[in-house]
C-alpha cells in the first residue's frame, strides 16, 4: 500500500489515545508524509468518505456510534483498533457493571430518557478488527509500527507473553515483594512493563495474552495470601466486558 | 450576504464530529441558536460508586486524555480531603511541577496546533508544515518537552501513572529535575518567537461581559489549589462550592449547563488571568502588555493570548519550584504519606487547562465511594458560548454563510473544549432559504 488514505476516528473515550498521534512528536511530521490523513477529528477539518485505513478510538456505547461505526466499516479496507476502549471497551464498562439504566438514572435523574445510551462494547463486538494497538493508551511506536508494517506489507507484530517478561528483563524488583498486587503474570506485554516500573501495579489495559497462565497468577497470588477476587476489581478497570478469563 | 440562514447538523449521515451548532437566522435575527455535544454519554459517577479510595484517580483520568492530569489531581484532592491525608511540601511542589507539564503540553496543544490554523487561515496544522515550518517546530519542539516532563515526574505523558492518593509511587531523581530545568529554560527563545507571530496576528474584537470564575489564592498564581473567586466579587471555599455553582440538563445535549450569579459565566485561562493577573510572573505580564492583554478583558478571542502567556509563566514557575525542591532535597521516604479509610465527604478543586474542575467524593468508613459529583469545564462554559453565539452573529450577519460558519466554530474552539469535542466538528448542512 503506497501511502495509503487514513482514516481517525473517536468514539466513547478520552481522546487520550488520538492525542498519542499528535503527540509523535518528531515522528509526527513523516507519519503525516507517508500516509493521507483524510479524518482526524482531533485535528483536521477536512473529512472525507474515501479511505483505506481507519484507526478507532473508543468504545461503541450509543446508537449513533454503532450507525457511524458500521458506515466505516463498508468503507475502510482495513480496520485497526486503537485502545482499550476500542478492544476490550476498556474502563467504559464499568458502566455495564453498574447498571445502564441505573447509570442513566444517577447522572440524568428524571431527563434519563433524553439520553441515547446503549450497553457499552468493544468495536469487535460489531465489526471485524484487522489489528488491536493495545492500551490506555497504547505506546506511540505501536501505533505507528502497526501502519507502517501496513505500508511496506508486513504482519505487525503484537508481543503475546506477559508484562513480567519485560518487567524481569527490565530488573525491577517484583511489586509482591513491597506488598503491592500486579496483574503483570496474565497482561499482555508491549508497554515495556509501564506500570510495575514506575511502583504501581500493572492493570492490565492491553488486556491479557491469549493462553494465560492463570495458575501462575493463581500461584504468585497465594504465595503472598491474596485470591483472584482480592484483585479482580483492578482488572475489571480495563476488562470489565471480557472479565470472566481469571474466573475459570 | 444573509438573510436566511439555518446551518445545522445531519445527524444520520455526519460520520465525522462531537459537537453540533444548530443556528437557524430569519431576516437577519437569530430564530433558534443550540450548541451542543453529542458526546456519548460515559457515566463516570456510575463507574465510582463503590470503588476504594486507591483507584478513582485513574478512573477519572480517563475522562479526557488531554486533562489527564487535572482528572487526576482534582480526584486525589477530594479523596485526600475527605480522608484527611495531610502532605508534605515535597509531595505538594512536585504535583506541581507535573500540572505545570500538562499546562504546557494542553495550552501549546491549543495555540499552536489547534486555534493557530485558525489564525492563519487554513483547516489544520498539516499545511503550517510547508508555510510556517518555524512555527510547526516550535510547536513539536514545546509539545515534546512538555510531553516529557509530565513522562519523567508522573510515569506516562498521557495519563498519569506515579500520582497517588498521599503522594507519588516513585520521585523522579535530582538529574530528572536538572534535565526538566534545562528542558525548560531552552524554551525562552521559543517563546520570544512566539511573541512575534501572534503579536502579528489579527483577533475578532468582540466583547461581552460576562462572569469569570476560577480559583484563587494569597501565594501563587492559582493552578492547583485554591478557593472559587468570581470577579462578580464572591470568594468561597471548595467545599462550599453548590452554593454558588448550579447545574442543570438541558434537553439538546449530554452535557449539563451551569450558572452562578447570572445566567452564564466562563472559565479557563481568561478567567484565571482576568482574577489572578497580579500573580502571573514578571515575564508572564510582560508579554501580556506586548500582546495587549489588559485585565479586565471581555474579549473571548484573547483566551488564546492567555493560555500562551499561562506557557510563559509556566516556564518561570516550573523552574522556580526545581529549585526550591533541590535546595530542600529530594527525600526517598517523604514520597507517600499514610492513607487511612475513613467517612466523610472531600472536595477537589483545580484549573484544569480549560478552566475549573470540581471532584466531589463521599466515602463509607470502609474507604469505598458512595456518592461523586464531577463538574467539568467544559460543562460550566456551554451556556456561556452560547450567549457568546448570540451576541456575535449579528456582527457578522453580513458575511458569507461560509464565513459565519467559520467565525462561529471559532469563537466555539476559542473555548478549547475538551478535546474529544474540541475542533473543526461543524459538518453542517446549510439551507438559505
Ligand atoms: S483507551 Fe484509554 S487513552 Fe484511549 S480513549 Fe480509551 S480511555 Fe482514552
Ligand atoms: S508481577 Fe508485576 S511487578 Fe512482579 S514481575 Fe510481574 S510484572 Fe513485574
Ligand atoms: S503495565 Fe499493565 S497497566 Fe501498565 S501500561 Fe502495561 S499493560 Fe497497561
Amino acid at each position: 500500500m503506497s501511502k495509503p488514505k487514513v482514516g481517525v476516528f473517536g468514539f466513547a473515550g478520552c481522546g487520550g489515545c488520538q492525542l498519542e498521534i499528535l503527540n509523535l512528536e518528531e515522528q509526527l511530521v513523516d507519519f503525516i508524509k507517508a500516509v493521507d490523513i483524510v479524518n482526524f477529528t482531533e485535528a483536521i477539518t477536512e473529512h472525507s468518505d474515501t479511505y483505506e485505513i481507519a484507526l478507532i478510538e473508543g468504545s461503541v456505547s450509543t446508537n449513533h456510534d454503532l450507525e457511524k461505526l458500521e458506515h466505516i466499516s463498508k468503507i475502510a479496507k482495513i480496520i485497526i483498533a486503537v485502545g482499550a476502549c476500542a478492544c476490550t471497551g476498556g474502563l467504559n464498562c464499568l458502566k455495564n457493571l453498574y447498571g445502564l439504566e441505573k447509570a442513566k438514572e444517577l447522572v440524568y435523574g428524571d431527563k434519563k430518557d433524553w439520553i441515547d445510551a446503549i450497553e457499552t462494547k468493544p468495536i469487535d463486538a460489531y465489526v471485524k478488527v484487522d489489528y488491536y494497538a493495545r492500551g490506555c493508551p497504547p505506546t506511540r511506536s505501536e501505533i505507528v509500527d502497526i501502519v507502517k508494517s501496513l505500508i511496506v506489507g508486513k504482519k505487525p507484530e503484537i508481543p503475546n507473553y506477559p508484562v513480567c517478561i519485560e518487567c524481569k528483563r527490565l530488573g525491577n524488583t517484583c511489586l509482591y515483594e513491597y506488598g503491592l498486587s500486579c496483574f503483570g503474570p496474565v497482561a499482555r506485554a508491549g508497554c515495556n512493563a509501564r506500570c510495575p516500573s514506575s511502583k504501581s501495579g500493572c492493570e492490565a489495559c492491553r488486556g491479557y495474552i491469549d493462553q494465560p497462565n492463570i495458575n501462575a497468577q493463581k500461584d504468585l497470588l497465594s504465595r503472598y495470601g491474596l485470591t483472584v477476587e482480592d484483585i479482580m476489581e483492578g482488572f475489571n478497570l480495563y476488562n470489565a466486558c471480557k472479565n470472566n478469563v481469571l474466573k475459570k | 450576504m444573509a438573510e436566511n440562514v439555518n446551518i445545522e447538523v445531519s445527524p444520520i449521515s455526519r460520520v465525522e464530529g462531537h459537537g453540533d451548532l444548530v443556528l437557524d437566522i430569519k431576516n437577519r435575527k437569530i430564530e433558534k441558536l443550540q450548541f451542543r455535544i453529542p458526546e456519548a454519554p460515559r457515566f463516570f459517577e456510575a463507574m465510582l460508586v463503590g470503588k476504594k479510595y486507591d483507584q478513582p484517580s485513574h478512573i477519572t483520568s480517563r475522562i479526557c486524555g488531554i486533562c489527564s492530569v487535572a482528572h487526576t489531581f482534582a480526584s486525589i484532592k477530594a479523596t485526600e480531603d475527605a480522608l484527611k491525608v495531610k502532605l508534605n511540601d515535597l509531595i505538594l511542589k512536585l504535583r506541581r511541577i507535573v500540572n505545570i507539564g500538562e499546562y504546557i503540553q494542553s495550552n501549546c496543544l491549543h495555540v499552536y496546533f489547534l486555534a493557530a490554523p485558525d489564525f492563519l487561515g487554513v483547516g489544520s496544522v498539516i499545511p503550517l508544515i510547508e508555510t510556517h515550518p518555524d512555527v510547526v517546530n516550535i510547536a513539536i519542539n514545546m509539545k515534546k518537552i512538555a510531553n516529557d516532563i509530565v513522562r519523567i515526574t508522573a510515569g506516562r505523558a498521557v495519563h498519569p501513572i506515579t500520582t497517588i492518593v498521599g503522594g507519588f509511587t516513585k520521585l523522579p531523581t535530582e538529574q530528572d529535575l536538572l534535565n526538566i530545568k534545562n528542558m525548560l529554560n531552552s524554551l525562552y527563545p521559543d517563546l520570544e518567537i512566539s511573541l512575534k507571530v501572534l503579536k502579528s496576528l489579527k483577533l475578532p474584537k468582540f466583547e461581552r461581559e460576562t462572569e469569570y470564575i476560577s480559583i484563587s489564592n494569597n501565594y501563587e498564581y492559582a493552578l492547583y489549589d485554591g478557593d472559587l473567586k468570581s470577579s462578580d466579587g464572591w470568594v468561597i471555599k471548595p467545599i462550599n462550592y453548590l452554593d454558588k455553582i448550579k447545574e442543570k440538563v438541558v434537553e439538546h445535549s449530554t452535557g449539563k449547563h451551569c450558572w452562578a450569579n447570572r445566567d452564564s459565566y466562563m472559565v479557563g485561562a481568561l478567567s484565571r488571568v482576568n482574577n489572578n493577573y497580579e500573580m502571573l510572573s514578571d515575564r508572564a505580564k510582560q508579554y501580556a502588555e506586548e500582546l495587549g492583554l489588559k485585565v479586565p478583558c471581555y474579549n473571548t478571542f484573547m483566551i488564546n493570548i492567555a493560555q500562551f502567556i499561562e506557557i510563559v509563566h509556566c516556564v518561570d514557575d516550573g523552574i522556580r519550584l526545581i529549585d526550591e525542591i533541590l535546595n530542600e532535597g529530594l527525600k526517598e521516604d517523604k514520597a507517600l504519606v499514610e492513607v487511612k479509610p475513613k467517612a466523610g465527604r472531600g472536595v477537589g478543586i483545580v484549573e484544569a487547562p480549560r478552566g475549573t474542575l470540581i471532584h466531589d467524593y463521599t466515602y463509607d468508613k470502609s474507604g469505598k465511594i458512595t456518592k461523586v459529583n464531577l463538574i467539568i469545564p467544559t460543562n460550566m462554559n456551554y451556556a456561556n458560548v452560547e450567549k457568546d453565539l448570540e451576541a456575535y452573529i449579528p456582527s457578522i450577519i453580513d458575511k458569507s454563510e461560509d464565513e459565519i460558519r467559520f467565525h462561529s466554530e471559532m469563537l466555539i474552539r476559542a473555548y478549547d473544549p475538551c478535546i474529544s469535542c474540541s475542533t473543526h466538528f461543524l459538518n453542517v448542512k446549510l439551507i438559505n432559504k
